[in-house]
This record gives structure tokens, C-alpha cells and sequence, in this order.
């Protein structure tokens, strides 16, 4: 592992110019970059060359670039989000990298996430899974005072564990079947655990639940890859959780 | 939705696999149980009255046969229709696809679950022709405590001292133990347990009931081969 000398490095970076065209691998050899850098800005600075030299650039998905905004959807040497765990690809640097290494890039794949151009795919699916019930119904007026209701540490702990999700799609694109069960899981158990969610329960598992199968996820086969890539870490408990929700609106 | 409905979307049909395979797996247990009296020291004696028994239990044995028929079918149904779902929610596939290691729980065993469970239930088919309905092997009778009873601990010694039927089974019984080693431990996460602290238990929980029920049901074929007999 290089920490300080520039590096060369064989990209084979997935381009394809719409949802309906087909695609294929560009290699691109890159001299002189950083160990310091970012995945993104080296991504940055390929196309910075791109361009110089008259050709399109690569297109990918960005925004906040500290890990908490879940823009970043690529699959690094087969791994959403690289080698690194708990990180997503904006946090990861080259120096986990070795010079001369051959560094393959593909978009997130699934049927539910259409690729719109090159590393960028739609993910409004997951949107309208939040949409379907990932909400709590409250009167409006005036904000209710911060300590109102009691909630106990360890059930604010539990729900904050799941309420970390920031949905970027790693798990669908890490899921042998393509599975949106631990995006799904987490954003129902984060209400599951709080008085909050507790009136609307049923009603939010059954719609969030029959919404992620309309949007052409596949099922859960429990292998916990997702857990795996989740730049946040979240537990596969979270399809537990949902599962267990969905006992409760059985009856 | 009724809740009838709500048991044939990816959830429900999760739940299903679960309760049904941990009923399979409750089943095999007790199969086991059975089995073991081969090795009481009076030559398959207690085995025979055990399997007389079952013969004997009338419309009961006709209901269990039916509810295990249908865990059976509804299990293996689900299965196959998840792996077939694979292909439609992942039209193009990765060119390079790579577990993360750490949590994850893709290895040999949950990768292989679909192919385990079509040899299992073909074998099943087979073993069910074999030693209840005897398609490969001619009826003997034996008679005890003043009835006379199919002698199937002499068919079973019989089966077993054939190398290729003691492969074939020892083999089966292996792809199980690979079967529940992932299936026991998903049964739990598919049925809520959805403690995080706990998850790394009931996966050691699995692996344990997975080499227990593989051995014991190994043990039979391979001593009766190895001994020449019970």
C-alpha cells in the first residue's frame, strides 16, 4: 500500500449513454494520482483530462462527499462502495490502492434502479418506498415541546441505529436478489422503536412493504451482504424488525 | 389487505419459509430420534415397534403425512420462486462481483441453498419410494410381541451394506447439514428476531443444529457399512 507516492492506475469504468443502450467497459490508464485523494476526485480528475482532451466525461453521482448524503452509488472491484467497510466511495481514498492495480467501476444493478448515463442510475424507487409510509402523521401548528413524550435512551439509541440509513441503494446493489429489504427494514424499524410510530404501525409495514415489490426489488435471502457494504453499518436487523412488524399487522 | 394476502408478498412469503422450515427441521429431529433406536443393543427390535407404531397411528399418521407433505411443497415452492425472481430483478449482471466479507453470510453453503434443496427433495422422493413404499427392495416380515410387522431395521441393514446406496445417502446428508447450516439461522432473522447482539449467537446456533443432525443421521449408514451389518 502506497502512502506517499503518486500512482498509476488501469480503470475499467463502465459508460453507457441511456437506460436503453447497451453498455460497455472504457479503460483509462491513470498516471499521477494522489494516494491522498478521494475515489471522487480522482473520478474528478479523470474527467478534468476528458476533457482537456475533447472527450465526455464520465458521469457519476456526488453531492455532499462526507459520506452522509448517500449521492455516491458505485461498485469498486465488485464492492458497492469499494473494499473499505463503513465507508462509502466518497470517503474512500487511493492509498487503499496499490500502484499498477487494475480498479474496475460498474453502476448500482438492478432492475428497480435504471441506469440513466454511465455510473448513474435512478434510485426514485426508494423515494416513493418512504413516500408509501416512512412518515409519521402529526397535527399541524405549533412544534410540540422537545420532551413532551418520554422516550427512553435505549429506545432513542435503537431508532437513531436504524434512522442512520442514508438510503444510497448499496444494499439493493450488493444483494444477490437485489433486495431492498435492509433500506426498507431500517427506515420501518427506525418507528418501530418510538412511541411515535406506534399508531400508524401496521399501515406503514404493509404499504412500504407491497411498494418495494411494485418497484421490482427482489426477496430476501438473508445472506447479510448488505449489512456487509453499508457505509453506515446497519444490521440486518432491520429486516428482522420489519419482519416482526409485519407479524403484528398480520393480525 | 387480508391476511391472506399479506402472506404472498416478499415478506409473507419470508415468514413462510421460516415457520415451514423450522417445522422441517423439528420434523428431522424427531426422524432421528426414531432412527437412533437402531442402536439398541436388541437387533432392531425397537425399531421395528417403533416404525409398527407410526403403522398403527391410523388417521393421525395420515394427517402428518399430509401437513408435512404440504410444509414440504410450500417450502420448496418458495424457494425455487425466489431464486427465479433473481434474474428479474437483476437483468444485467455485474462483470465483477465480490462479497465484503465481515457480516456477510454469503459462502458455499448460502449460495448453494437452491441446489441442496432440489437434491433433498428429490431425495426425499427416493427415500420415501425406498423404505416406506419399498420399490427397490423386496418386503420382509418380521414378528414381534405376536404381530407381524414389516422388519425395516432388516431393510435398512440391508440398504447400507450396498456401497453406492451408503455414498448416496451419506452424501444427501451432508448437502442437508449445508442446507440448515444457512437455513436454520435465516429461519430466525425471517421470523424477527431483531436483536443485533444476538445475531452472531443464533448463526453459531445454526452450524451447531446443522453438524448435530447431519452426524446423526450419518452415523447409521456408515457404522452399518463399516460393521457389516447392525
Amino acid at each position: 500500500m502506497s502512502t506517499h507516492e503518486n500512482m498509476t492506475l488501469h480503470l475499467k469504468i463502465w459508460r453507457q449513454n441511456g437506460p436503453d443502450s447497451k453498455g460497455h467497459f472504457e479503460d483509462h490508464t491513470m498516471d499521477e494520482v494522489n494516494p491522498h485523494m478521494s475515489f471522487l476526485e480522482m473520478l474528478d480528475l479523470l474527467n478534468e483530462r476528458l476533457m482537456q482532451n475533447g472527450k465526455q466525461p464520465i458521469e457519476f453521482d456526488h453531492d455532499c462527499r462526507e459520506g452522509i448524503c448517500g449521492s455516491c452509488n458505485l461498485v469498486i472491484n465488485g464492492i458497492p462502495h469499494g473494499p473499505e467497510m463503513r465507508t462509502a466511495a466518497c470517503q474512500l481514498h487511493m492509498r487503499k490502492f496499490n500502484d499498477g492495480e487494475t480498479v474496475t467501476i460498474e453502476p448500482w444493478r438492478a432492475k428497480a434502479f435504471p441506469i440513466i448515463k454511465d455510473l448513474v442510475v435512478d434510485r426514485d424507487a426508494f423515494d416513493r418506498i418512504q413516500a408509501a409510509g416512512g412518515f409519521v402523521s402529526t397535527r399541524t401548528g405549533s412544534m410540540v415541546d422537545a420532551n413532551a413524550i418520554p422516550i427512553s435512551k435505549e429506545a432513542a439509541d435503537k431508532s437513531m441505529d436504524y434512522a442512520v440509513c442514508i438510503g444510497c441503494g448499496a444494499c439493493v446493489a450488493a444483494c444477490p436478489n437485489s433486495s431492498a429489504s435492509l433500506f426498507t427494514g431500517a427506515k420501518i424499524a427506525q418507528f418501530a422503536k418510538l412511541p411515535q410510530g406506534a399508531p400508524e404501525r401496521k399501515r406503514r409495514v404493509v404499504a412500504m412493504v407491497e411498494q418495494m415489490e411494485k418497484e421490482g426489488f427482489g426477496d430476501c435471502s438473508n445472506y447479510a451482504e448488505c449489512e456487509a457494504v453499508c457505509p453506515v453499518g446497519i444490521s440486518i436487523s432491520a429486516i428482522a424488525e420489519m419482519r416482526k412488524e409485519y407479524v403484528k399487522a398480520l393480525f | 389487505m387480508s391476511s391472506l394476502q399479506l402472506l404472498q408478498t416478499s415478506v409473507g412469503r419470508k415468514l413462510l419459509t421460516g415457520i415451514t422450515g423450522i417445522l422441517l427441521t423439528l420434523f428431522l429431529v424427531a426422524h432421528l430420534a426414531g432412527n437412533l433406536t437402531l442402536f439398541a443393543p436388541d437387533g432392531g427390535v425397537a425399531f421395528n415397534l417403533y416404525a409398527d407404531f407410526l403403522h398403527n397411528l391410523g388417521p393421525i399418521l395420515i394427517i402428518f403425512e399430509i401437513v408435512l407433505i404440504v410444509l414440504f411443497l410450500l417450502h420448496a415452492y418458495i424457494g425455487i420462486s425466489i431464486y427465479r425472481g433473481r434474474k428479474k430483478a437483476r437483468p444485467e449482471n455485474y462483470t465483477y462481483y465480490k462479497s465484503q466479507g465481515g457480516p456477510s453470510k454469503q459462502d458455499f453453503a448460502s449460495k448453494t441453498m437452491i441446489y441442496t434443496g432440489l437434491v433433498i427433495l428429490l431425495f426425499v422422493v427416493l427415500h420415501v419410494l425406498h423404505f416406506k413404499y419399498n420399490f427397490f427392495i423386496p418386503h420382509e416380515t418380521t414378528t414381534l410381541e405376536g404381530r407381524e410387522m414389516i422388519d425395516l431395521a432388516y431393510h435398512v441393514e440391508k440398504a447400507f451394506l450396498n456401497p453406492w446406496i451408503t455414498i448416496a445417502y451419506s452424501v444427501v446428508m451432508v448437502l442437508i447439514g449445508l442446507h440448515l447450516k444457512h437455513g436454520v439461522w435465516s429461519a430466525f432473522i425471517s421470523l424477527g428476531a431483531g436483536n443485533p447482539k444476538l445475531t452472531a449467537l443464533l448463526y453459531t446456533i445454526g452450524i451447531i443444529v446443522a453438524i448435530l443432525l447431519a452426524a446423526g443421521f450419518l452415523i447409521i449408514p456408515i457404522y452399518i457399512f463399516l460393521n457389516g451389518g447392525l
